[in-house]
This record gives structure tokens, sequence and C-alpha cells, in this order.
């Protein structure tokens, strides 16, 4: 049913009906009010059977979720920023041990210096971490994109990143179908484990690999990434059969067809690049729009279909690599390494992406004026002051 | 092969390892139908006071669950020489993580098993004294505060034995170790045992692998309980403590005799039950006989730190009352 509510409470909302049996929780802004919402939930019992462990980091909390996940338990938690580089050495750990955790990201910058407004610093630092990463463009799609989530880590043995922008999203208040049990139900299974500690059955989980093994495993490894791209998209298309709404799937394409310019985004900043391009394609502007709604596994082949007829490609980042530049233009690169490609970082640390800077951006693109790597709105007199 | 019954003789006794006593009374060890939760070929050296105290627990813990147990195991010596891939030497389930979460990840598994309804199934988590003391303290601090169902067992070396004898927030006062080459510098480490009693949870103990009839009968009393327990046992390290390998016992009773490893019980956060020393020996009892405390009775004999050591062990017999008077000479 549709409802006025803020987007962290309808993922709260969305992952009770997923019946998760063990939530582990640990606060940080802006992941908070997720945690909230979902303990109210179990004490009152309507979340049920259910375990919420209050954990003393988010070391704990990932640490917590790998237990319960070896258990045989639908894991979930919810971390940002500092929280997730704090659970960073666990995350490798879940992931190789192919534990089907799902985890939101309210995506948030990392400090120093502190900073607790948006970007994607965060969740770009664990790109290779091993786990799925899924970026909701609105708070609807965060809501859905928690229930494909749970299917996709299961069928997969995987563990699954849902990334939300922070405050941007988890904070917004506004119209979303928060999806009803019975849909969920039916769309998702039981949580059957495909290894799981049992006394009745002992094994051993987590041994130690050496060099004559390693990179076998590893090789698996990328080869359950690379049927992720089969999976993911089939479970989206499974979800609107189900949910009669389109969310999810690898990338979402809007206008790229026959325009000259592609701009590539992930988040919630696609709806201000989406304006935008409209206006300028009303003024005959040949421009699109690709949101790479699946970074990792990265969607080669997507990207490289939906960028086919560009002439020139920019990417919008909300995350940078000090010293190198643009961390998905990397990627975007590997899809079309023969077309020219601009790096724009925009909206670090919570600036606003405004569709007035935009609409001078891309104006500025279609020219060939931009510079291979542009800073949105930087204050160029305050950066020179400090470098003179 | 069924067992075979054997003729009577004669029972009541404690000799030829209390096999001589009623079934009942006998220790976990000397059923033929054991779990061996750590069997036979890993990798441990010669003489490791771990792969002892670990089987002892585990074998104690499977039968007071009726084999319902599950374990979780931090890295560490124990983790490394029991599975090398593909290998493994468990007989109970396991699962290994990190180095520094396995109480949160028995926590875990504690918290999946209350949602699943399998009360009949019971924690372990393990690990070294690195693990424990040091990088896992604070999940350990964390499983112990919300008083989750775990039994958390610390196998206590005294320091990174498996990266090669390195000191850890449990190295003892005055012992060598890589990173320590003088000597450790202070006191007699940290007290995990007192840490773990200040937090109240329902049943700490402490214990060494001289006594492993204490060290089954502390495993199965903590699955007596339910809620956070932690079990501390001292285990010596034939290559950390530079003793040989035969000499793993006798050095683990030293430990005790001398009050520099005080052998307890405590409930609710309080004593309530010390093994006492029948015969006091002094200090030097123990060190003299581990390479690692060599250079303390070397060309410069170092009786300031022998007399340190020493006094740290008076202050454990006066504090638990370790002897039946609580005068010390």
């Amino acid at each position: 049913m549709r409802s006025q509510i803020e987007g962290s409470r309808a993922v709260a909302e969305t992952v009770a009906r997923c019946r998760p049996e063990v939530v582990c929780a640990y606060p940080i802004s802006p992941q908070t009010h997720i945690v909230e919402a979902l303990s109210v939930l179990v004490a009152s019992g309507e979340l049920a059977p259910c375990e919420f462990v209050n954990v003393e980091s988010e070391f704990g909390a990932m640490s917590v979720a790998i237990g319960a996940s070896a258990a045989g338990a639908r894991a979930y938690t919810a971390t940002a920023s500092q929280g997730l580089l704090y659970m960073a050495e666990a995350l490798y750990n879940a992931s190789g041990l192919g534990l089907p955790i799902v985890m939101t990201v309210a995506n948030r910058a990392i400090g120093a210096p502190i900073n607790i407004w948006n970007d994607h610093s965060d969740s770009m630092s664990q790109r290779d971490s091993g786990w799925i990463q899924l970026y909701a463009e609105t708070n609807q799609e965060a809501a859905d994109l928690h229930v494909q989530a749970f299917r996709i880590a299961e069928e997969l043995s995987l563990p699954v990143m849902v990334c939300m922008d922070g405050f941007v999203l988890t904070h917004a208040v506004e119209g979303i179908d928060v999806p009803s049990q019975e849909q969920v139900d039916a769309f998702l299974p039981p949580f059957g484990p495909q290894q799981v500690l049992d006394p009745d059955d002992p094994m051993t989980i987590g041994a130690m690999v050496g060099p004559d093994a390693f990179t076998e495993v590893r090789y698996l490894a990328h080869a359950k990434h690379l049927r992720a791209l089969e999976v993911i998209p089939r479970v989206a298309d499974e979800f609107a059969t189900t949910f009669w709404r389109s969310s999810g799937g690898l990338v979402r394409p809007y206008g790229c067809l026959g325009a000259d310019t592609v701009v590539v985004a992930l988040g919630s900043v696609l709806g201000t690049v989406k304006d935008t391009v409209d206006e300028l394609r009303a003024e005959g502007v040949s421009i699109g729009v690709l949101g790479l709604t699946t970074f990792r596994p990265f969607p080669y082949d997507a990207v490289r279909a939906a960028l086919r007829g560009a002439r020139r490609v920019v990417v919008l980042e909300r995350a940078l690599a000090a010293g190198m530049g643009g961390i998905v233009t990397a990627d975007v690169c590997g899809s079309v390494p023969d077309k020219p490609i601009t790096t724009v970082i925009a909206g670090l640390g919570g600036r606003p992406v405004t569709k007035k800077s935009l609409r001078g951006l891309l104006t500025d693109a279609v020219a060939d004026r931009l510079e291979p790597l542009t800073f949105l709105d930087l204050k160029h007199d305050v950066v020179e002051r400090e470098l003179s | 092969m069924p067992v075979q019954r054997i003729k009577f003789y004669q029972t009541g006794s404690f000799a030829v390892g209390n096999r001589l006593l009623d079934p009942d009374q006998r220790s976990v060890q000397a059923d033929t139908e054991r779990t061996n939760s750590l069997t036979m070929g890993h990798r441990a050296c010669q003489g490791c006071g771990e792969a002892l105290g670990a089987r002892y627990v585990l074998d104690a813990v499977m039968r007071a669950t009726g084999n319902h147990a599950v374990t979780v195991n931090a890295t560490g010596c124990l983790e490394v020489f029991s599975t090398p891939f593909p290998e493994s030497s468990w007989r109970v389930p396991w699962l290994h993580s990190l180095f520094g979460n396995a109480p949160a990840v028995a926590t875990g598994v504690a918290a999946a098993l209350k949602a699943k309804g399998r009360t009949d199934v019971r924690v372990v988590g393990q690990g070294g004294d690195g693990g424990t003391v040091d990088i896992g303290l604070g999940c350990l601090s964390g499983m112990f505060e919300r008083n989750d169902d775990v039994l958390y067992v610390c196998y206590d070396n005294g320091g990174y034995m498996n990266t090669g004898v390195q000191r850890s927030g449990a190295t003892p006062h005055g012992a060598v170790t890589t990173t320590t080459p003088a000597g450790n510098s202070f006191r007699q480490g940290k007290s995990l045992p007192l840490i773990a009693m200040a937090h109240r949870i329902p049943y700490v103990a402490t214990a060494t692998v001289a006594d492993l009839r204490d060290l089954e009968y502390k495993a199965t009393r903590a699955m007596e309980f339910h809620g956070a327990r932690y079990l501390h046992v001292l285990v010596p390290c034939p290559l950390g403590w530079r003793t040989a390998s035969s000499e793993t016992i006798q050095i683990a009773r030293l430990a005790t005799e001398t009050g520099s490893f005080p052998v307890f019980e405590a409930v609710d956060g309080e004593v309530t039950d010390v093994t006492r020393i029948r015969r006091l020996r002094p200090v030097e009892d123990y060190l003299r006989p581990q390479g690692r405390f060599a250079h303390l009775f070397g060309d410069t004999p170092r009786g300031d730190v022998i007399s340190s050591i020493q006094a740290e062990a008076d202050r454990n017999i006066r504090t638990f009352g370790l002897v039946e008077t609580t005068e010390v000479s």
C-alpha cells in the first residue's frame, strides 16, 4: 500500500517482511532510523521469530551476521561510512565464506575531515570486497531492492549491499509502496542455506587454504559474480511480474538510444540528472542518461550496449580516488575503451548537485569543453589560495 | 566393532588414569565413546598445551550437551594446525571467521539457533590469548555484557605463538618474546578472568592442562549455566616458553603451585571456589626451567625482576586465598 513515509522506515518495513531471523545493529548516521524501526518491530513481536542483537561495533555487527548466516539464519544489518570501513575485514570474510547476508549502506562520506553527509566514498571503498553492490535511485527502489537482494544473495550464496544515499533518501519522506507480506512471501522463499553448522552433520567452515588452492577459490568467486550478472536481471524481471513495477536490474538507460552524449551515474542524483537532460533534449541537445543499478559485479556488456551509439561519455561520480580520479570511470573505460570519457566529481560530503550546475556542466560537455577530470562547483579561489 | 566388556577386578581408585572408578565417575577422556572433538593428524607441535586443552574442553562440552554443540574458532595456532585445507581435525561443527571476532560470531550462531528454536544446541567460542585479551577484547566484552548464551574459552600461552612468539597482552612480566627481547616489562599481563568477572557474567573459571580432570569439570559445569561464560585455560607452549615438549604438564603445574596462575571458579562475578596450593613453591621454580626467563638467571642475575614476579604471585595468593593460611613468608 502506498503511504507517505520516510525512506528508512520503508526499508525497515520491507526488510521485516523479508523475515530476517537475526538483525544486528550499531548506530551510525544516517543509517540509524532503519535499525531503530526494526528494533521496535522485533520488540512488538510483529517481526518474529527474530533475534535483534545490539552489538558493540560495526565489526561486531558483521561478525554476528556471519555467525548467524553460517548457522542457517537469514541475517541483516545496516551501516554507513566509518562503520562500513570498521567492518571491512569482516566484509571480505562474509563474501569469502559465501554467506548471503544483506546489508543496507546509507551512503555517507568518510573522514577525515569528519563529515556525516552523503556521497559514495564508503561503498566505493569496498567495491573489491566480493559483495554484490546495488544502488537505489529512489526510496521506492531502495525498498524494492532489499526484497530482490535476499533472493539474489541466497540464490548465489553471496552477500549483497543495498546502497541508498544517506539523508537524501534515508531521511526523505515521500510516497512509497511498501511491499505487502503476501507479495514478499510469494516472491521470497524461506532461506535454505547451502552450508550450515549442524551438530547432526558436522562441517568445518573457514579452513586455511594455501597456494595450492587459493587461486581456484578466487576464480570460483569471480565466476559466481559473473553468474550474478544473469541472476540480477532475472530477479528484477520476476519482481516486476509479482509487484507490477520495475526496480533493480543491471543498468537503466534513459534516452541513450541515438544520444551523442551519455551521462553515467549511480544513486539518487540520477533524478536531477534526468530532469536536466529532459530540458536539454527539449532544446534539441542529443543527450541521454545511463543509471548503474548494479556496480558489483560490473555489468560490462550492458554498459557497452547502452553506450554503443554515444560519441562521448560523462561519468558523474560521488566519490574520488585521490591520485587517480574517478572510480566508476575506470570501469566504464573497460566497457568502452575507445570512447572519450570525462569524469565529473560531484556532490562530495553532501554538497548539493543542482540542476543549475548540471546544466552548465552538460552544456560544456556537449561542446567538448570539459576537462578530463572536473570537480563540479569547485571553489577555485579557495583551492588556489591553498595551493599557491 | 563393539566395545568389549571387561571382567570386574577392582574399582574406586584414581590410579591408571582413573579407569578404576565407576563408569559414571570416570573422566570424559576415559570414555571410549568420547567425541574426540579434535582428532589425530593435526599439525600442532609436540607437547602443545593448547591442542590438549581444546580436546579436553570440547569433549567435555560434547558429553555435557549430548553432542549438540557448535564451535567458533578465532584465528591462531588452534585454527591453523587443525584445518589445513582440504583436511580438518574437527569432529564438531566448526567455523573460523577472523582473528578478533570469534565472540561476536559465536553470538551470531547463538542468535540464529535461538531464532530457529534450536535450544538443544549450545555454542562454544575459542581462541588463544592474543585473539582473546587483545584483538578480540571488544567483541568479547560485548558478548559478556549482553549475556549471550556462549561459552568462550581462552587457551592462554602468553603470546602470539602462531606468528612466531610475539608479546601479547597476556605475556607475563620478564618473559622474552621476539618483540620483547629484553623481557616483557609489566606485571602479569591482562587478567581476562577478572575482566570477565567485572561483567558479572554467570560463570568464570580458570584451569590448566596440569589438572585435566579439573578442566573437564569446569567445561562441564560451564554448560550447566546459560548466558555468557568464560573459561581461561593456561596452556604451556614448548616453542614460545622454550621448554621441552615433555615438560608441558609439569610447567603448568608449577604455574599453579607458585601462585603465578590462580585456579578458581566465580559465579555471578564472585569467587566461589579456589584450588588450594598443597606445596607452595617460590616462583623461581616455575621460571627457571623456561628458556623465556633464562636471562633472569644469567651472568647478570635479575633478582629485581624475580622479586617483582614473586610479589605478583604473593598478591594472587592473598587475593584468592590460594594457601590455607593467608600469611605468606
